[in-house]
């Protein structure tokens, strides 16, 4: 499958989130994409639903760094979650991560 | 050489260390223990925890395996009956056989009942063991009353756990007051109105002569004035008795009223055996406490070794929480030595009770007595264990802070030999060398000497040592707000102001690590929103604020986002009511009144939000801040325009100062309150600052709070006039603005304040610091650049972009459902959700 286009470089917010509505395996999901214009990789994406909390929220957290590790900290209970690999640093939890890239002004899911 | 056979009589707390003690000590033994209980050794002291609904397995103190990893030979539910001196050797009631070359007695005590015909009936029970527990619980169970015989600390303890069980607790007492030994007279009655006020029937003086069966209850108890009383059980716990038959029967020296006789040394008349713990009498003394029974344990252990360290005696203070009342008792608490002063505070309201004894010459501390309130505990205690000499006036160590602060001992007064931990007998000077070892944290002191892992009473004293001493090596002791910036919160307010800084990035790149986080990021914030004021969404700003900052509005539990428009002091305008009503209704918003004098309208979607705010905006409404940490409400009363005691314009007051302080960030939320009258409709004495109206202007309260640990305010100035009040408010908060912690409450941030109030009013009032007018400048400031930010944001596209679920489309968050209750809707719950969506795709 192809790469799909999530949206436009100005809609993300920057060292901050945003939530996009993507296709994945057939199904909509609710995508939280990060951008940090200061990292390598740019941008990043995790599911937005905060298994902890209940809600489709994790794109409104405060984005930061714990231990060099990249997280955004849940709006609702604080915890806070891997940007890179979707684990929750508090909880035994993790939610799913999505690969996504800048190409010009797209942001694109990859995979 | 054959090694030494050491026998232990006895597996309760004190034995059990014996025994731990010498399996870790260099001294080559063979270890043996014989214990009468059918369990290895437990924790007694905590006993009453098992009512509470601890396990009774959660109190062991050790376990069979571990018993055996350490290489002792362990026999329990066997009862030693006889000790043959001649051929040492001791044979238990099973008819084992144990040699020995050295033998412990520690075998404790045992409850006493008194001879009252009829203690042997059914229902009649004790309170000392595992086992015992269990009767009493299996008495109580289904039945109404309980009854303690005696009322001293074990007593006491009981009647709580009585309560705990669901009976009405009564506690029996033959002296004319409760824990005679402990306390004086006066600490007695506070503490008799303390607990009677949960409910405890407390009955003084009573002799019980007999104990028959009753009527209504089980039994009846007939007392010597006498009346009687019913009840469905007792529990006697009037006293201990040590448990020295044994000792007797072999015709070792005992007490003249009971006890193993030892010696500085715990050795008993023969040479070969010790006593330790509750079984032992020292001088005619029986230590009734854990912490002197483990120091006897742990000289008894060093007679074996080169090393015959003495044991002289143990201070037997305490400090413990009766039914949840705080009760404390140091040294000499009763003032019984020759010529002794006494300072005696009592404060009937709150129901406290101190007494301190200090020596003919006011110089030292004999010992005190506190009822309600021991936090003058630590201190005392370290004054009279170090016989530190005492300030001018004593009578502050017990005096309520605000009537002349008391001088809290500063723990660079204590000196090396003092008690820190006593449980596990650590001393200052051991807790300084652990850190000479390289213990760094308080935890790793803890893990080096053990202090602390008992009771855990000496926590705080024990943290306050580290601190100290790891402060004066310059080792940095952190209280950096987190693992990015190496700063306190005032640190980096002062460096923000100081150097300029306008955003977060600057600050890091100059003053800190990595990338942030949620701590420091909104603590930035605020510090710059305190200093510049700039929109919380500037570009900037918007990645460090949390999401309710970010879209000025309350995230609720499923979400969606609350709104609450400024109602200033409370007066609203019957068409804003209207407003509000028809944006409630248009926006299907769920509406309440909120306990700050306002409306709150729930639910509303992000996207929904700005269409809503230019709605309440036409209407003439501002935000009211209910997502930031600033001001909130400032709550009125009608004061004297409506109302026939009012004495000023409260309501006018409260607009004026709401829409002054509107908008100032700060380290947590502010809330205030005006009063027309001292009726205090408008609760003014529990809000960070409070202005009730007099004849003659206003009194200003400050630092009051509701919420988690309510406090109510201070009275900081009486009978100002309007312009005063300003000034003093506008130096106040600013204060508070530059100096407190994050999210620290004024409340809390005065109780941390050094000098407290008295210190606040100088800075304030007589502008000690000489900042006065900066502050006032400060402030002046924020109030020049106030903006509803709501407003701005509404004019402003590159702000709104966010208000909107999906970046990429109009759709809704599938998870927001609600459901209708009582005429509105409220969110769906898990269930409900599932219904919902079941219907759907049906
Ligand atoms: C709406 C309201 C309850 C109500 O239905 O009446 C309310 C609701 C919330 N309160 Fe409150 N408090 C409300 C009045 C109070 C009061 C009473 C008062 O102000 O007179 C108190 C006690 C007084 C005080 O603060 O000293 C109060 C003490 C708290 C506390 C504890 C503060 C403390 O110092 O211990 C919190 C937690 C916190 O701030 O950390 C809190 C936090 C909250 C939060 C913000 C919890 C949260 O993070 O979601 C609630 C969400 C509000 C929202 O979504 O709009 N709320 N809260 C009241 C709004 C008043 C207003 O108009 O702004
Ligand atoms: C409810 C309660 C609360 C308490 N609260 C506190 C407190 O807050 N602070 C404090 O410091 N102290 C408190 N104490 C007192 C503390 O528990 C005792 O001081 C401590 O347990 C004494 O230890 P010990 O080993 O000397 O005696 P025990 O713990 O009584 O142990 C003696 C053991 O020896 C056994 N034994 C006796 N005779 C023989 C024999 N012939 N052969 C074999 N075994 C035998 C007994 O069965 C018992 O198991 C409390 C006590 C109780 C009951
Ligand atoms: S505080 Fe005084 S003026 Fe205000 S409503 Fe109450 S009685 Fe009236
Ligand atoms: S005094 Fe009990 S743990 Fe230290």
């Amino acid at each position: 499958m192809g790469a799909q286009k999530l949206c436009n470089k100005k809609d993300l917010v920057v060292n901050s989130g945003v939530c996009a509505l993507a296709q994945v395996n057939g199904q909509p999901q609710q995508l939280a994409v990060f951008y940090l214009p200061d990292t390598e990789q740019q941008v990043f994406a995790i599911h937005n639903w905060d298994p902890l909390g209940r809600a489709n929220v994790l794109s409104r957290g405060i984005v930061g760094s714990i231990d060099n590790e990249l997280v955004v900290a849940s709006p609702l209970y604080k915890q806070h979650f891997s940007l890179t690999t979707g684990k929750c640093l508090e909880e035994d939890i993790s939610v799913p991560t999505f690969a996504v890239t800048l190409s010009g002004d797209d942001v694109l899911l990859t995979a | 050489m054959a090694k030494l056979k050491v026998v232990v009589v006895g597996n309760g707390m004190v034995g059990h260390h014996y025994v731990e003690t010498l399996a870790n000590s260099d001294i080559d033994a063979d270890i043996c223990v014989i214990g009468g209980e059918t369990r290895p050794a437990y924790d007694r002291v905590h006993l009453s925890e098992v009512f509470d609904g601890k396990a009774p397995a959660d109190l062991a103190l050790t376990t069979r395996e571990a018993y055996e990893e350490l290489g002792v030979d362990a026999h329990f539910g066997d009862f030693v009956s006889k000790i043959d001196r001649d051929n040492k050797q001791v044979v238990t009631e099973g008819g084992q056989v144990f040699d020995y070359d050295k033998l412990v007695l520690a075998t404790g005590s045992y409850p006493f009942v008194p001879p009252v015909p009829g203690r042997e009936r059914a229902h009649c029970l004790t309170y000392r063991t595992i086992d015992d527990l269990g009767e009493i619980k299996a008495s109580a169970k289904g039945k109404q009353v309980g009854v303690v015989v005696g009322g001293g600390l074990l007593g006491l303890e009981c009647a709580n756990a009585l309560k705990n069980l669901g009976l009405e607790a009564h506690v029996v007492e033959f002296a004319p007051g409760l824990m005679g030994v402990q306390l004086d007279e006066g600490g007695s009655r506070m503490l008799r109105r303390k607990i009677e006020a949960l409910g405890v029937k407390v009955h003084t003086s009573k002799a019980t002569e007999k104990i028959v069966e009753g009527d209504q209850h089980r039994l009846r108890m007939e007392f010597a004035d006498e009346t009687s009383l019913e009840t469905d059980m007792i529990v006697f716990s009037a006293g201990i008795r040590p448990y020295d038959q044994l000792a007797r029967d072999a015709g070792l020296k005992v007490g003249e009223r009971g006890g193993i006789e030892i010696d500085y040394h715990c050795k008993t008349s023969d040479e070969n055996i010790f006593a330790i713990g509750e079984c032992a009498v020292l001088g005619n003394f029986i230590f009734g406490l854990v912490a002197p029974g483990y120091r006897m344990a742990e000289a008894a252990v060093l007679q074996l070794s080169d090393d015959k360290v003495s044991f002289t005696g143990a201070d037997m203070s305490t400090k413990l929480k009766l039914l949840g009342v705080d009760v404390g008792s140091v040294g000499d608490s009763k003032g019984m030595a020759d010529g002794a002063l006494a300072f005696v505070f009592s404060d009937e309201r709150d129901e406290v009770y101190k007494r301190l004894n200090v020596s003919p010459d006011g110089k030292y501390v004999l010992g005190a007595t506190l009822v309600g309130d021991c936090d003058d505990y630590d201190t005392i205690l370290q004054y009279y264990l170090n016989e530190i000499e005492l300030p001018e006036n004593p009578e502050s160590l017990i005096l309520p802070a605000s009537d002349g602060a008391a001088p809290t001992l500063g723990v660079d007064a204590l000196p090396m030999t003092a008690s820190i931990c006593s449980c596990h007998n650590v001393t200052k000077g051991d807790v300084i060398n652990a850190i000479d070892n390289g213990c760094m944290t308080v935890a790793a002191v803890k893990s080096d000497t053990k202090a602390s892992t008992g009771c855990g009473g000496c926590a705080a004293l024990l943290k306050n040592v580290v601190d100290f001493e790891l402060a004066s090596r310059g080792v940095e002791v952190d209280t950096s707000i987190c693992a990015h910036f190496k700063y306190t919160r005032q640190e980096l307010f002062t460096i923000v102001q100081s150097t300029q800084t306008k955003t977060f990035d600057q600050l890091l790149a100059s003053h800190g690590q990595g990338r942030g986080c949620d701590i420091c990021k909104p603590a930035v914030a605020s510090i710059l929103a305190s200093l510049w004021n700039e929109h919380v969404l500037a570009s900037d700003l918007v990645p460090l604020q949390d999401t309710n900052d970010t879209f000025m509005a309350n995230m609720q539990k499923d979400g969606t986002y609350s709104v609450v428009p400024r109602v200033p002091g409370g007066e609203i305008l019957p068409d804003q009511l209207i407003a509000l009503g028809e944006v409630a209704k248009q926006f299907d918003l769920y509406s309440k009144i909120t306990g700050g004098q306002r409306v709150d309208l729930f639910g509303a979607r992000l996207n929904d939000l700005p269409e809503i705010w230019s709605r309440l905006i036409e209407a003439g409404f501002e935000t009211g801040h209910a997502y930031a940490k600033s001001l909130r409400t400032v709550k009125s009363c009608v004061g004297s325009t409506w109302c026939r005691y009012g004495v000023q314009d409260s309501v006018g007051q409260a607009i004026d100062i709401e829409h002054r302080y509107k908008g100032l960030r700060s380290p947590h939320k502010l809330k205030m309150a005006v009063s027309g009258c001292t009726r205090e409709c408008a609760e003014a004495q529990s809000k960070d600052v409070g202005i009730i109206a007099t004849e003659h202007g206003w009194n200003l309260y400050v630092c009051g709070n509701g919420g988690m640990k309510p406090r109510h305010a201070d009275l900081f100035a009486t009978d100002l006039d309007t312009a005063t009040l300003i000034k003093y408010i506008d130096r106040f908060l600013m204060f508070y603005v530059r100096t407190a912690d994050r999210l620290q409450r004024t409340s809390v941030w005065l109780e941390s304040l050094e000098g407290g109030l008295p210190y606040l009013q100088d800075v304030i009032i007589n502008d000690s610091l000489g900042i006065a007018d900066d502050l006032e400048r400060q402030m002046q400031h924020v109030i020049e650049t106030y903006q509803c930010e709501w407003k701005t944001a509404l004019s402003d596209d590159e702000k709104l972009k966010r208000f909107r679920h999906f970046v990429n489309s109009d759709l809704a968050d599938d998870n927001v459902v609600f459901v209708e209750e009582r005429g509105q809707k409220r969110p769906a719950d898990l269930q409900e959700k599932a219904q919902k969506t079941l219907k759907a795709v049906s």
